[in-house]
């Protein structure tokens, strides 16, 4: 057989990943004096931050001087249902002023509070007004600030490359295997670390906010390459994504909505959200129109509107009206915000909702209320890292950002992914740069396995029968959106897994057309196998915890249990098989379990 | 409702290429994204295009509808005539890559080239302070999402290869611009400006205007006050804003 021809690049880190984690990590690491190489699968500045829309969750006190990094700590901590690593949080509440004030010097203009400094936006689950933003568009103002630092900083950029493996010498990490999209042609990474930036896993599901990228590449290279995953039950359905029209479902609507004043209604015109405030938050959310009303000038003497309860409870509560058959015709609810608020603060507060609704559903959303429904968001879970060092079980590979578990627990609250980025994103680049300085002797790569991955890719255009891969994904999407959604039981779970096992075989012998210039057909093909694998961890782990929580919700175990509230699951690669296995949550010290004591 | 849409879709490379006619079933409220996409999944799983987010926000999509430079994902099908045969075509001013996915890389080399923003030391607290008013001139271009239309339909890049070397486009010259009215920055581009940028070459026929989806004003608000500050080294607005808060330009 031929050998197989590739190019190689070497680097002392290599990043995969380009948006905020990615970049900020490049960005760390070249300071450090390293050799970084950033590999993105789109252009650069494309990637998935560009879409986050409502703001930076930070303590800053800009607003609400009574708010500092324990409170932030302890509503990040409630809101993932006290299933975070304790550690994590801590450091992301206590980081993540600095990192806004960072991005700030490198050039990010946030909208201001009447004293010139950053102004902070109210989100579900925040005590205090706390998310750094710029109207709603942060994400975007995000990226490119990361974005035009970097290219200033001696960072290797390449980019529309995808990474099929990781590569290693013994047990550890030596580097990565992929293919340049625009060319088809092969590429090998040699790198003494791996930072995976990689986001999330939301194209397994059908109605989803996440773009074609998000695959679960860098958890399925981590899981491929022996590292655990964590948590990987815990789903985000965000509760408002566009409904209608059908091509638009799923598009992301901000939280900022109601954070600026918005608010759900049935068909009735009720706001329903007060029929839905659960025990866990009833000491800090308002139980009567008056009070949450009045909370958005006077946090001091009101409670929190349940319409900013966190996302979990929202997107449960949006599914039962529809149930209850109180939901529209399209099968949404309503998100009002014209009643509540002029036109011009719409448009001001919120300028991409109002273009998207104008343009995209003939929507005017200053005169007419918003349709709106769940959608598959964020993964909560993701590869098990040291909190401090963002280190994975694999010497060499490190994780930060959404592909990355732990911090948010079982749900995460708005406006704490974009801070996650930047502070663990900034970690991952330094811890890996660090553990190359120190790094002794020399990594070989060998020839032989980079030949075995590159014949497994180009095996889908030699096939004869099998399947176009856009079926296969299409059914794979309608799987796990039916059977391991918003709501779980224990047999369409069981029913899951056969079909994900019908569908491996089926992509066993996936069939692509054409050539490897630019091959959407083939990319597609070789994604499959990430989107079954992180579908497969999220079934089996979905169908053995036996308990409600967070963004995990099972319909025969409806209720929080406490024993399953001191166990995360972890999956690891057994062979061909996954092996899931219960692990104790790490304990928060004294000092800071005091910090839930205080005040219910 | 039902009705099927039919789509004449460039599909070649370098080497040359030609208009493909697709008919895929239509649904209410689909973009010309939408239809790409089910071209793909049911006639030509190889059609190259370039997407991310589906809302208008990551500026990947960028092609020639009908001829004019527009987002596939923001262009809605219920805006042509029912039977109307709609085209597809690559960006024309950037070389093409497949079908398409044009080689855009010109605009990551400008990208570069722009001296970055440079701000005094912030407070003493390690906080900057400024005014919502003063950002808000500079976030209108913030607002860019880098979908490179712009570049495409400059008739500078697109129609005279050879003036591309020394001339950043459209894009760039808001980008300059952002920098410039930043509250806090103190580094002098107007030497960038004339001599690397080439805004001169620019003759304020507001085509970037008209296909910018962001609805950004590049000319009227980013363009023309470059202009005028080359032309004398005096923007009034900013001459205003700096006296008052008692920031000046430092020299590069």
């Amino acid at each position: 057989m031929a050998t197989v021809e590739y190019e190689t690049h070497e680097h002392d880190v290599l990043v995969i990943g380009a948006g905020g984690a990615g970049l900020r990590a490049a960005i760390e690491a070249a300071a450090q004096g390293v050799s970084v190489g950033l590999v993105c699968k789109s252009l650069l500045g494309k990637a998935h931050t560009v879409m986050a829309e409502g703001g930076i969750a930070a303590a800053m006190g800009n607003v609400w001087p009574e708010d500092n990094w324990q409170v932030h700590f302890r509503d990040t901590m409630r809101g993932g249902k006290m299933l975070n690593n304790w550690r994590m949080a801590q450091l992301h509440a206590q980081e993540s002023p600095e990192r806004v004030l960072e991005l700030e010097r490198y050039g990010a203009l946030f909208d201001r509070t009447k004293d010139g400094l950053i102004s902070q936006r109210d989100f579900g689950g925040h005590r205090y007004a706390r998310l750094a933003h710029v109207g709603d568009r942060t994400g975007l103002e995000m990226i490119r600030t990361l974005q035009y630092h970097a290219i200033h900083q001696p960072i290797d950029v390449y980019m529309e490359c995808k990474i099929e493996r990781l590569i290693k010498d013994g047990e550890r990490v030596a580097g990565a295997f992929g293919y340049w999209r625009n060319t088809g042609k092969f590429v090998l990474f040699k790198a003494k670390a791996v930072v995976l930036a990689t986001g999330g896993i939301g194209k397994a599901w059908k109605y989803t906010s996440n773009s074609w990228e998000y695959s679960g590449d860098g958890h399925s290279l981590a899981f491929w390459a022996g590292a655990d995953l964590i948590d990987m039950e815990f789903v985000q359905f965000h509760p408002t994504g566009m409904v209608w029209p059908p091509s638009v479902r799923g598009i992301l609507v901000t939280e900022s909505v109601r954070g600026d004043g918005g608010t759900l209604k049935n068909t009735a015109g009720e706001r329903f959200m007060f029929n839905y405030i659960p025990e866990f938050f009833k000491g800090e959310t308002a139980d009567n129109q008056e009070e949450a009303d009045r909370w958005y000038q006077d946090k001091k003497n009101n409670r929190r509107t349940p319409d900013l309860l966190p996302r979990d409870e929202v997107a449960r509560a949006i599914n039962s009206e529809v149930k209850a058959g109180r939901g529209t015709v399209h099968g949404g609810v309503f998100l009002d915000i014209c009643t509540r608020r002029p036109a011009d603060y719409i448009r001001k507060r919120l300028p991409s909702m109002y273009h998207q609704f104008k343009e995209l559903a003939g929507v005017d959303i200053t005169k007419e209320a918003m349709e709106v429904g769940p959608t598959m968001h964020y993964v909560m879970g993701g590869v098990r890292v040291d909190a401090d060092s963002t280190a994975a079980a694999v010497p060499g590979l490190f994780a930060a950002g959404e592909v990355a578990g732990g911090l948010h627990g079982s749900n995460r609250l708005g406006g704490n992914s974009l801070g996650d980025l930047l502070v663990f994103g900034r970690r991952a680049g330094l811890h890996a740069a660090l553990y190359c300085k120190n790094l002794g002797g020399r990594l070989t790569v060998d020839a032989g396995q980079v030949e075995s991955i590159a014949r497994t890719m180009l095996e889908p255009f030699t096939r004869s029968g099998g399947e176009n891969p856009y079926t296969i994904q299409a059914d794979l999407q309608d799987t796990m959106h039916e059977l391991v959604g918003i709501i779980r039981v224990e047999h369409e779970l069981k029913e899951a897994l056969k079909k994900l096992e019908v569908l491996k075989q089926r992509a066993a012998r996936v069939r692509v057309e054409g050539g490897r210039i630019y091959n959407p057909g083939w990319h597609l093909a070789l994604d499959l196998a990430s989107l079954l694998t992180v579908s497969e961890c999220c079934a089996l782990a979905a169908l053995e915890r036996k308990e409600s929580r967070g963004g995990h919700t099972r319909e025969d175990h409806p209720y929080t249990d406490d024993t399953w509230g001191t166990v995360n699951l972890v999956s690891r690669q057994q062979g061909e098989r996954v092996d899931l296995r219960r692990e104790p949550l790490p304990q928060m010290p004294p000092e800071l379990k005091a910090l839930f004591q205080e005040r219910k | 409702m039902a009705t099927n849409f039919t789509m004449k879709v460039f599909r070649g490379d370098p080497a040359g290429g030609d208009f493909k006619e697709y008919t895929v079933e239509g649904g209410e409220g689909m973009v010309v994204l939408d239809v790409i996409h089910r071209i793909q999944a049911t006639h030509a799983p190889d059609l190259a295009c370039r997407w991310n987010c589906k809302a208008g926000k990551c500026g990947s999509c960028s092609a020639e509808i009908n001829g004019k430079p527009r987002l596939m994902c923001m262009t809605r099908m219920d805006i042509f005539e029912p039977d109307e045969v709609v085209t597809v075509a690559p960006m024309r001013t950037f070389p093409i890559v497949r079908d398409l996915v044009t080689d855009v890389s010109y605009n990551y080399e400008k990208a570069k080239q722009v001296p970055p923003l440079r701000l005094p030391p912030p407070d003493a607290d390690g906080k900057y302070r400024m005014m919502q008013e003063d950002v808000e001139r500079a976030q209108e271009f913030h607002k860019c999402i880098e979908c490179f239309l712009c570049q495409d339909v400059c008739h500078v890049g697109r129609d005279h290869e050879g003036l591309k070397k020394q001339f950043s486009g459209p894009r760039f010259f808001i980008k300059i611009a952002g920098l410039e009215m930043h509250p806090l920055d103190t580094r002098d581009r107007s030497e960038f400006v004339g001599a690397q940028a080439g805004v001169g070459l620019c003759n304020i026929t507001k085509c970037c205007t008209e296909v910018c989806p962001e609805h950004i004003h590049i000319t009227d608000n980013g363009i023309i006050p470059m202009k005028e500050r080359m032309a004398d080294n005096f923007d009034p607005v900013v001459w205003v804003v700096r006296k008052l808060r008692g920031y000046k330009k430092a020299s590069a």
